[in-house]
């Protein structure tokens, strides 16, 4: 699987490893208080209303306006116990920091050109198949650069969920909407803005537990090295593997 | 390699730390839940005055979204409380409102009392927009009512005015220390805002008890919370000291952002 030792190489600078711990920090808070908001009315609809008359509910994850236990349990909520007022300080505060050091990373990521790590080129899209084929037998690459589905993941995560994550969330204020009514019109209306907040959780969720099950099988030690100090270790032959 | 086992074990320090961090962060932001002084919560609620001055930036004086008739698909749902059991509102509800009176006073140079026919007799403003609960959900209705700024040029507030208050019928608690009966309350640009009104109709008919009669607030750029219900008095203030447990509002004493425009 592994393949023989390379050099030690500079793989992630500062500004990335700073926004990474604080994005990950911050992800951590806005997923268990989001959580904690859901609770309060756990039905996702889709349009500018909530039809309570009528059905445009497209997920129902418990009864709507029923005081005591929410469908999400006590472990998965900040705070632990039924409080939607402190769940929303919370969340908007490290909305706050989550947007901001978005905002920061995109322009120093256009700014640097640090974007073109990240985005597939045509050729990444070429060598798509193969790439998929070496995951599937878990035969993984330790380049300099990284590999196909690796800049689909980041790329989709940093200019697709982040951004969409902020807007939907941002499409859900009454005063935000006043200043760019624009944005419910793309989004479909406040309840579907509300529908897509949830669905980006998931697909963050869902990127989560495959970024983690990548860096247990792809030498989780040399990896967290590289997010701490920078430094990580690339395959001996990582030259050839690069050209090929 | 040294170098390596070194870092290793830093790497290690660091992820335990980290956890521990984390868990015990937890274990800190239920005490927020308790306590609405706690210091960690004070810097957490910075975040609200940031909004709002962010809000104040971009959104300015814009207007909400409007709706047309065909998108009023259902009733208005009602939050909070909806049939007041207070005896002196059973008793205004049952004379018709004949003996209410809506008060306007506090920092004024001309304190008012209002009846019902002379809130309607005021130009009327009619608005069809989605009412956005702090729950999560939105429903859309008409309004119609007289918009607070009329009120406040009528009344003349004094320069020391920076808050208006809304004062309410309804008791929403019965606590240790007494009824506690609902308040809210809003800064002078959001009180001027043209879509800020004191409503008295509802898709097309009087204002029903479960949504707020005989007049409640409609603040279209802010949570339901806001839009207090069952209003029997106006007084501008200069801030909130007295006034519930100081936070300006019911549900802001609750814990809940006084700024609720998120």
């Amino acid at each position: 699987m592994h393949r023989p030792a390379g050099p030690l190489v500079r793989r992630q600078t500062l500004a990335t490893r700073l926004t990474h711990w604080v994005w990950a920090v911050a992800l951590f808070f806005l997923l268990l208080t989001g959580l904690q908001i859901l609770n309060a009315h756990p039905v996702l609809y889709w349009g500018a209303e909530s039809g309570f008359d009528y059905d445009n509910a497209v997920l129902r994850l418990g009864a709507a306006g029923k005081e005591g236990a929410g469908p999400i349990p006590s472990w998965a909520t900040i705070p632990s116990t039924r409080d939607l007022a402190t769940g929303r300080v919370i969340h908007f505060f490290f909305a706050w920091v989550f947007g901001a050091v978005l905002v920061l990373w995109l322009a120093a990521a256009l700014w640097s050109g640090h974007w073109r790590d990240l985005v597939p080129t045509r050729a990444d899209l070429r060598a798509l198949s193969r790439d998929v084929a070496d995951h599937a037998r878990l035969r993984l690459h330790h380049g300099r650069a990284y590999g196909p589905l690796q800049k689909l993941a980041y790329a989709g995560v940093l200019f697709g969920l982040f951004p969409l994550m902020v807007l939907t969330g941002l499409a859900m204020s009454p005063s935000f909407n006043a200043a760019a009514p624009w944005v419910l019109d793309l989004l479909g209306g406040r309840q579907s803005a509300r529908t897509l907040h949830f669905a980006g959780m998931a697909g963050l969720v869902a990127f989560f537990v495959i970024h983690i099950a990548m860096i247990g099988l792809a030498g989780p030690l040399n990896l967290m090295r590289s997010m701490v100090t920078g430094w990580t270790r690339i395959d001996a032959d990582t030259e050839s593997d690069h050209a090929r | 390699m040294p170098a390596d086992i070194s870092r290793r074990r830093l790497i290690r320090a660091g992820g335990a730390g980290l956890g521990l961090m984390t868990l015990s962060g937890c274990k800190v932001l239920d005490a927020l839940s308790r306590d609405l002084d706690h210091p960690l919560r004070q810097v957490m609620e910075e975040a609200n005055r940031l909004t709002h001055a962010a809000a104040r930036s971009v959104t300015g004086d814009a207007l909400a979204p409007e709706f047309t008739r065909a998108d009023i698909r259902q009733g208005m749902k009602p939050n909070g409380v909806t049939d007041p059991a207070d005896a002196g509102y059973k008793a205004l509800a049952a004379g018709g409102w004949a003996d209410w009176r809506l008060t306007v006073g506090g920092l004024v140079d001309r304190p008012l009392s209002l009846s019902l026919a002379e809130v309607q007799a005021m130009p009327a403003r009619t608005q069809i927009t989605r009412h956005d609960c702090v729950e999560g959900w939105s429903c859309i209705a008409e309004w119609t009512g007289v918009p607070l700024s009329r009120v406040l040029d009528l009344c003349r507030p004094q320069p020391g005015a920076r808050y208006v208050l809304f004062r309410c019928m309804d008791t929403i608690e019965r606590s240790l220390s007494g009824l506690v009966q609902y308040h809210e309350s809003l800064d002078l640009a959001e009180a001027r805002h043209p879509q800020t009104i004191l409503a008295y109709g509802m898709n097309g008919a009087a204002l029903p008890v479960r949504n707020g009669a005989p007049l409640r607030l409609r603040v279209e750029r802010q949570l339901g919370y806001k839009m207090a219900k069952y209003l029997t008095g106006i007084e501008l203030v200069a801030g909130f000291d007295g006034i519930g447990r100081g936070r300006g509002s019911y549900w802001a004493d609750r814990g809940y952002d006084w700024y609720a425009g998120i």
